[in-house]
């Protein structure tokens, strides 16, 4: 037996989200384009769900693209260099290739080559995954500087007639940097998932499906009452327990940026949290629309780029989507 | 305490009223949400977790389809409740 003694990581205190990028789509998509299709329109649209335009990629424009700018502006932002990257983490569920992965080909394209690069598939929470991935392998010493990354482009795959949930989706990715800290700022997150409803928000087939002539090109699709009755009841009490393990109190937060799913569950919740009126409520989905993995970072940097918030004060964020999976964490804003 | 049908049917005239603007006085029992009350599904799901917080009771997802009029409505909320 080898009395030889292994070297493991240092561990790290605390870590935080140094910096944040955005990318949306170029096109600003109106209502009106879109509610021949579903019999709906303009005035509807906006009643119900908040939102009046979204912003979708064309076909110059790939997910890729949107990720590789959002991620450049969180380097700079950082003030780091990408040889610095430790990880690089990608939260999509509209990358085009089953593999390789969408992380590998950022890292490569942003100057993060060779980083550990992985894609995560948790849909609206995917975001929050990562930051949870992030701040466990900075603290664990695995890593200095993570790359977390939410993108889709969702536009590839909605179905113009569909009136479930296509007609809320919009396209762009989200950036951070997270790294040490001396101070914590990013609390421990309160995550999971419920896969007895797996079919509530899923695709309307399988490639398999497809391929067999089974299905035609399979697109995005949510059973409506299942999935707002969830977030809205359930993710009220995930938002709940984020802030207590954090420690803190609604009053506390400077914002809160939920997964832009619907105005309806953001004012749901922002009615059952009881949120004081000094909390700025992200609502980014007005111009943006359904980002899925992308929507929080990107509500985060509006609202920073607004002047709404400042750097330093708490954000609860919180994801929740298809799986079902949920991911939520208070944040020092950067 | 349980409530009665008529103060079910009150504080559910409401939640429709703050939803869609409809007339307290035209949620009466008789009327369908959809024929009559030209109440979508997006409006219904609102109503549905306002009602279920109003009343503290659980409407389950397979019940909503079920619930066509006012009067399926406040009979399920009131047996819910007891």
């Amino acid at each position: 037996m080898s009395h030889a003694k292994l070297n493991q990581f240092e561990t790290v205190r605390f870590s935080k989200i140094y910096s944040l990028g955005a990318s949306r789509g170029h096109l600003r998509v109106t209502n009106d384009e879109i509610a021949g299709p579903i019999d709906s329109s303009d005035e509807w649209i906006r009643q119900r769900t908040g939102i009046i335009t979204r912003a979708r990629a064309d076909k110059d424009q790939s997910l890729m693209d949107m990720a590789v700018e959002a991620s450049k502006e969180a380097i700079a932002g950082a003030g780091i260099q990408p040889s610095e990257i430790g990880a690089v983490i990608f939260s999509t569920i509209s990358h085009p290739y089953q593999t390789p992965s969408a992380a590998t080909l950022l890292a490569d394209l942003i100057g993060a080559n060779p980083a550990p690069a992985f894609d995560i598939s948790a849909a609206c929470a995917g975001y929050c995954y990562g930051i949870a991935q992030a701040d466990a392998l900075v603290r664990s010493g695995v890593a200095k500087y993570v790359l977390v990354v939410g993108g889709e482009k969702l536009s590839d795959f909605i179905d113009p007639t569909d009136r479930s949930i296509s007609f809320l989706l919009g396209d762009g990715a989200g950036a951070a940097i997270v790294g040490p800290s001396d101070e914590p700022g990013i609390s421990p997150t309160v995550w999971g998932s419920d896969g007895s409803h797996w079919s509530s928000v899923s695709m309307t087939g399988s490639l398999l499906d497809f391929r067999d002539g089974e299905a035609s090109w399979p697109t995005l699709r949510q059973d409506g009452l299942t999935v707002f009755k969830w977030a809205v009841w359930e993710m009220v009490k995930v938002a709940q327990q984020a802030l207590d393990v954090a420690g803190i109190k609604a009053e506390d937060l400077s914002a809160l940026v939920t997964h832009q799913a619907n105005i309806r569950i953001i004012d749901e919740l922002v009615k059952q949290l009881k949120l004081p009126e000094s909390v700025a409520v992200a609502r980014d989905i007005v111009n943006t629309g359904n980002t899925s993995a992308a929507s929080v970072p990107l509500a985060m940097h509006q609202l920073l780029k607004d002047g709404a918030v400042k750097p330093g004060g708490l954000a609860l964020q919180i994801g929740f989507g298809a799986g079902l999976a949920f991911a939520a964490q208070v944040v020092v804003l950067p | 305490m349980a409530l009665s049908h008529d103060e079910v049917l009150a504080g559910l005239a409401e939640i429709v009223n703050e939803e869609t603007g409809i007339d307290t006085d035209s949620v009466k029992m008789e009327k369908s949400f959809t024929n009559d009350l030209d109440i979508d599904s997006i409006s219904m799901m609102t109503i549905v977790v306002n009602a279920e917080e109003k009343f503290s009771v659980k409407i389950p997802d397979d019940e909503v389809k079920n619930l066509l009029t006012v009067a399926d409505a406040v009979n399920f909320i009131t047996a819910a409740q007891g």
